[in-house]
């Protein structure tokens, strides 16, 4: 057959299963669009920044676990892809990035538009191409699909130089990849597993937690099985939220520096721990020498430089999640029945206590609303039927604390690159996967204003995403750190008079409801949540609240700060260990 | 510790600088580095020499291995094996030191490339103790440039019982 090298591009996209695509034109793809106009079964989300349209393929991808698509021009669209790459780089989300460049003649240059964007994204992406030869369009689409979403998932970015797209050739779809540099580990060393095997049997106070491998691996059900069977407690990381339901009796919640008391207290006190599909990250292990100072560690992780990158590891399982979790399984059934229940009594018991002597909580005030309170009333009115987006910050944590999630890819938030910004664009990738789910992005009134013009693809795409903005005027997190160890010396963290975010929703052709009092949150949620339309909900929150409990960075994670009752003689804040 | 490390990767363009990258964007060193052709051109081959700590030195053979396009690490710390280094070193020895410059050149296998009036430029290859002993030997000829390949290595086979 016949085609363009744009056609070839989309007709390869096709093959892939591409159904949305989310992007912004420009000279150099010009073709392409062309090329587009045509494709029925194609359907291109014009956003009104090329960060948007990055975000919006990574919030596709983490809320169907597809491949998201984004599609911009060279030089300046390129460029602005960036943060969407490197987001996506850090959380292990699968997406492909069309970029175009100007024609291979004029590359280096400096010609109109042009940047070196494959040079640019080399670091922050998992694999990067520039397709200089008609004939390798097809293959090179195949190849970065798969590179994708195999092995431990990434960003790949294409780089498609104008003449290419506009030359004529011929359109194989090509049956196979032959990449004999490439090959991930999916099946665990039994060997290995076995040996894990036996630790969990021997072991009196285990703890498993999960990561975003788990979620991206799809093994939350082998995830649950093992839990279960085996009676273990289950923290997660920020990442890892929805792998286990949080309402499950074994569920901890999250660990780490704005993790549970319970989950912190019990990855001090372990003796093993069964890691999954995470990687230490310095958020959730604080002070490295002081974690878990009495465990041994089972890693189990399909990227090999996971392991024992930042903890010495015991058993070290390079696999994919879903894999090695059913082949334990299966060997802890075949193993001379252990009494579990009564194995494991007393550390549950123990571990209960501490759920009870300090649960997450806030203070509620009548006067004023508390952002956690925000979130508990989107919880109720949801049923926790929802895919929560977030941006960064307070409001990140507060989201991740106080909503209860129950089903993988529900939860999408920045979690390693920690970028402003996400959540709406995500927020709308994922409606345009699920057109009749309700969507909610947790905003600060810092995050929403850094994407705030995707209200334009909100509203034109009837994509009716409702945003709930703890508006306190102020870069929330970076006021908490100002007064926690900065003296209260609030060095431009103040954003001062914010703008009416209700006329903005107007101005766009969106909704625009506002909260001042507590008893305004539940009607204005309800009404958010009638209307087919996108809306910002601004909610006039307690500027002083703070995220608790809260590890310092660089402390370990047992020293939590907590928001104590004030008494007189003492410091509000204390330290307890 | 000090490693030489082996890596087959693609023959394509830009696998250098990814590997190149991957040394800088992560905070470790490169001694010295070098890149040819294998047999098959389709395949390269690069000899690194880095330092650190066995932790360290793990992380770095486990990430090139992560690199799509790299399709072999051997960390040669753990293998015997050959090392070797080509210098090309230019001096400019006072006329009663030429015939001196001339001896110590043969008896360490060095070769002369070029001469003038007033210089000769010495090609020797070696590990690198013999390298360092020859530049210090050649300090009073007076060194005026020299330049050294980068290290390339090759396991050593097994000699079969």
């Amino acid at each position: 057959m016949k085609a363009t090298g744009s056609q070839i591009i989309v007709e390869s996209l096709k093959k892939e299963g591409v159904r949305h695509i989310f992007g912004y034109p420009g000279g150099v793809v010009l073709n392409i669009f062309d090329a587009l106009y045509d494709a029925k079964d194609i359907k291109l989300f014009l956003t009104r920044h090329e960060q948007g349209a990055t975000h919006m393929a990574d919030g596709y991808a983490r809320s169907t676990g597809k491949v998201g698509v984004a599609l911009v021009t060279s030089g300046p669209g390129a460029t602005n892809t960036v943060t969407g790459i490197a987001t996506a780089a850090m959380d292990s989300i699968p997406i492909v990035v069309l970029t175009g460049q100007v024609p291979t003649m004029l590359i280096g240059n400096d010609a109109f538009q042009e940047a070196d964007i494959v040079g640019i994204t080399r670091p922050c992406c998992k694999y990067n191409y520039l397709v200089k030869d008609i004939n390798d369009l097809a293959y090179t689409i195949k190849e970065a699909f798969h590179i994708a979403s195999s092995g431990r998932p990434g960003p790949v970015v294409i780089d498609l130089p104008k003449d290419v797209s506009a030359a004529t050739g011929k359109f194989h779809w090509p049956d196979k990849l032959n990449l004999r540099s490439y090959n991930p580990t999916m099946e665990g060393n039994r060997w290995m597993i076995e040996k894990a095997a036996e630790k969990i049997t021997r072991s009196k106070k285990p703890v498993i937690i999960a990561g975003g491998g788990v979620i991206l691996s799809g093994a939350s059900d082998e995830l649950r099985i093992f839990a279960e069977f085996t009676d273990i407690p289950v923290t997660t990381t920020l990442m890892g939220i929805g792998a286990f339901p949080t309402d499950h009796h074994l569920s901890l919640g999250m660990l780490g520096m704005h993790g549970t008391y319970y989950a912190n207290m019990a990855i001090q006190e372990s003796d093993l721990l069964i890691a999954v599909g995470m990687r230490f990250d310095d958020r959730v292990t604080g002070k490295i020498d002081a974690f878990a100072p009495n465990a041994e560690i089972i890693h189990i992780d399909i990227d090999p430089t996971s392991i024992r990158k930042n903890v010495d590891v015991d058993i070290p399982i390079v696999g994919d999640s879903t894999k090695v979790l059913f082949t334990l399984n299966q060997i802890l059934k075949e193993t001379d029945k252990p009494q579990w229940e009564e194995i494991r009594k007393s550390w549950i018991k123990h571990i209960d206590e501490w759920k009870k002597a300090r649960p997450l909580s806030y203070r509620f005030d009548e006067n004023i609303i508390k952002p956690q309170y925000v979130i508990e009333k989107l919880y109720e009115a949801t049923g926790g039927d929802a895919i929560i987006a977030t941006e960064v910050g307070q409001n990140q944590m507060w989201a991740a604390q106080f909503f209860k999630y129950k089903k993988p890819r529900t939860f999408l938030s920045s979690g390693g690159l920690g970028t402003m910004g996400y959540g709406f664009p995500a927020a709308l990738g994922a409606q345009v996967a699920f057109p009749d789910k309700t969507v909610i992005d947790i905003a600060g009134d810092g995050s929403i204003q850094m994407n705030i013009q995707e209200l334009a693809t909100a509203v034109i795409y009837d994509l009716p995403v409702k945003v709930a903005i703890l508006n306190n005027h102020y870069l929330g997190m970076v006021r908490q750190w100002q007064e926690l160890f900065f003296n209260e010396r609030y060095s431009h963290s103040y954003l001062h008079e914010v703008p009416s975010f209700v006329k903005i929703a107007e101005a766009y052709g969106a909704v625009g409801l506002r909260a001042e009092k507590p008893s305004d949150v539940e009607p204005v949620i309800r009404e958010a949540l009638r209307v087919r339309k996108p809306v910002f909900m601004d909610f006039v929150i307690d500027w002083k609240e703070k995220v608790y409990p809260m590890v310092p960075a660089g402390a370990p994670i047992d020293q939590m700060l907590f928001d104590e009752e004030p008494k007189k003689e003492e410091k509000k804040l204390k330290v307890i260990k | 510790m000090r490693h030489t490390i082996s890596i087959l990767v693609e023959n394509k363009f830009g696998v250098l600088s990814r590997v190149a990258g991957l040394f800088s964007g992560r905070g470790y060193n490169i001694e010295s580095i070098s890149v040819g052709e294998t047999l098959d051109p389709k395949i390269s081959v690069m000899t690194i020499v880095t330092e650190g700590e066995e932790a360290i030195v793990e992380q770095i053979t486990k990430q090139l291995n992560k690199l799509i396009d790299v399709i072999k690490v051997q960390d040669l710390f753990e293998v015997e094996h050959v090392e070797r280094e080509m210098v090309l070193i230019k001096i400019t020895p006072p006329a009663q030191l030429k015939a001196e410059a001339l001896r110590l050149a043969e008896i360490f296998r060095g070769r002369v490339v070029d001469s003038s009036q007033k210089t000769y430029t010495i090609e020797i290859t070696g590990d690198e103790k013999k390298i360092e002993a020859f530049v210090e030997l050649m300090k009073p000829m007076g060194v005026k440039e020299f330049v050294r390949s980068g290290k390339i290595a090759i396991a050593r086979e097994k000699i079969r019982q």
